[in-house]
């Protein structure tokens, strides 16, 4: 391939990823209106809170609690070469509430609820039942969309922050238990550690976690193809989706919080 | 009054319809006939604008249908039965039926509602004690006139029936015919009906329209319907495999 082919594709590739960003954000900004303006639908949202927050509880738990403990074994083995173990509860703090809480109940979201928003409104879509939903003057947006989307909104930084919570408990487990250290002095330094910068950057990743999950899944199942093969192009685009972005807006909120 | 005029449709290289022109006065019965995937449903969906012509225009009592300054408005005057019939998997029956009851501008306490949609289960020869199962657990038949009743369930004045009695028995496609006709006789509604079954549109039908080769290849009264001198109308009512129409499309 010559060199002004191979540059032409580049640019189609480039022009096209930045249209479909244009269409993810018309799309979100649609929604965040949408969540504005009446009419409200608060069964929708309480069953989308139930969904996304109540039911997400045990999975984000599981994950954080072993992910603290084997974050205090490693630091712990790593901080021993250069005579740093006890430096253990300070940087399992920062690092659940930082990084791993956010990022992980982040992913986790993803996998969970944007998989099964995309896949019940992909369904929905290819059994008419949105056009169903538009001819009984129902706006498929602010019935669908909306609910799920102010509900992450809403449940997912709790999740982040009990996630926080959870993990530091897994690494103070495993710390006290196993490594020998004092209970109250762990809880002590962690306490003393932890700035409301840490906590406030860990709730906001949070949020716009849950934004991300929730929109993508709402916007691969509203552009799905036809048929079944459709619903499973769409559940697949929009986990790959709201993976990818979670992770790229956490490098960029980590800069923002912590690099000025 | 419904008018279609000069209606394009293609999807990529599938030209469906080619310049559809029809107009249904109202409070009459429209039949829409015409081969399968000749684009029936596709031109009933462009009425709603759930699907966007590439061009043409559409009225509704004057109204151009594209306006999307009041949709709700414009809206809330339709009922549609799908062909598939889309009911909402995640509610029980009578929350499908009184879809509409129950939120937005016609509102009403949670016992009407619930009344109202029995009340039209009924009217479509569905019993009581279906009103609290979910769609998913109904045959095809009984999930078609569920479909039904939440079509009709707000009362609206124009209905489009996409293939109301297919998958029927003969029996329950009498009963539902002789609702459509019910409801455009006594309630005055504009009703636009796609059906396969040629009694049903001798039940149903003022008029009827057949949809062929992406435009309305005869439209007329249903009683011309059998001395229309038309070849492709003749050979669609009497079934025949030889004609101008071609078995494979
Ligand atoms: N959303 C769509 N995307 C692409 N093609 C479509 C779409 N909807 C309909 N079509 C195509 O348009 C044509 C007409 O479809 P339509 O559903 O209107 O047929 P029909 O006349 O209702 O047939 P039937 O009697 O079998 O229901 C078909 O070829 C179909 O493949
Ligand atoms: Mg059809």
């Amino acid at each position: 391939m010559s060199p002004l082919a191979l540059l032409a594709r580049l640019g189609r590739l480039v022009l096209s990823v930045l249209a479909s960003f244009g269409r993810v954000t018309l799309f979100a900004l649609d929604a965040v209106s949408h969540i504005l303006r009446p009419p409200y639908y608060p069964r929708e949202l309480a069953v989308a809170l139930l969904n996304i927050g109540w039911l997400s509880l045990p999975v984000v738990g599981l994950t954080a609690i072993f992910t603290g403990g084997a974050l205090a074994l490693q630091i712990y083995a790593g901080g021993a070469r250069f005579n740093a173990e006890a430096v253990v509860p300070q940087i399992v703090a920062i690092g659940m509430v930082r990084e791993l809480g956010p990022v992980l109940v982040g992913l986790m979201i993803a996998a969970r609820v944007t998989s099964s928003i995309a896949a019940e409104i992909a369904t929905m879509k290819v059994t008419e039942q949105i056009d169903a939903l538009v001819t009984l003057s129902t706006h498929p947006m602010k019935y669908l969309t909306a609910p799920r989307v102010l509900a992450a909104l809403i449940t997912v930084p709790l999740l982040v922050g009990i996630g926080d919570i959870i993990g530091i408990m897994g690494g103070y487990t495993v710390a006290v238990q196993n490594l020998g250290f004092n209970a109250a002095a762990y809880l002590q330094n962690t306490v003393d550690f932890l700035e409301t910068r840490d906590v406030v950057s860990s709730l906001v990743k949070g949020a716009v976690f849950g934004v991300i999950a929730a929109v993508m899944g709402c916007y691969y199942g509203m552009n799905s193809g036809r048929g079944a093969q459709g619903v499973g192009r769409a559940t697949k685009g929009s986990v790959e989706a709201a993976a990818v972005l979670i992770l790229a807006a956490n490098f960029v909120l980590t800069g923002v919080f912590f690099s000025i | 009054m419904i008018r279609m005029e000069n209606v394009h449709k293609a999807f990529g290289p599938n030209r469906v319809l080619q310049g559809m022109n029809l107009e249904v006065p109202r409070g009459t019965s429209m039949v829409i006939i015409g081969g399968s995937g000749t684009g029936k449903s596709v031109a009933l969906k462009c009425v709603l604008g759930l699907i966007k012509p590439d061009s043409g225009k559409i009225y509704v009592d004057g109204k151009d249908a594209a306006d999307t300054s009041d949709r709700d408005a414009f809206l809330a005057r339709f009922g549609m039965l799908f062909q598939g019939g889309a009911l909402f998997d995640s509610l029980p029956v009578w929350q499908n039926v009184a879809f509409r009851l129950l939120r937005g501008s016609l509102k009403r306490p949670q016992a009407e509602a619930r009344e109202i949609a029995i009340e039209k289960l009924r009217r479509v020869g569905l019993k009581p004690d279906v009103a609290d199962r979910f769609p998913a657990e109904l045959s095809g038949g009984m999930q078609k006139r569920v479909g039904l009743a939440r079509a009709i369930a707000a009362e609206p004045e124009i209905i489009f029936f996409d293939e109301p009695t297919t998958g029927l028995d003969p029996i329950m496609a009498g009963v539902i015919n002789e609702l459509i006709r019910e409801i455009v006789t006594e309630m005055g509604a504009t009703a636009m009906t796609i059906t396969h079954d040629m009694t049903s549109v001798r039940a149903i039908a003022d008029n009827v329209a057949m949809l062929h080769g992406g435009v309305i290849q005869w439209t007329g009264p249903v009683a011309q319907m059998d001395d229309s001198g038309d070849p492709y109308l003749d050979q669609f009512i009497h079934g025949r495999a030889e004609g101008p129409i071609e078995a494979v499309r």
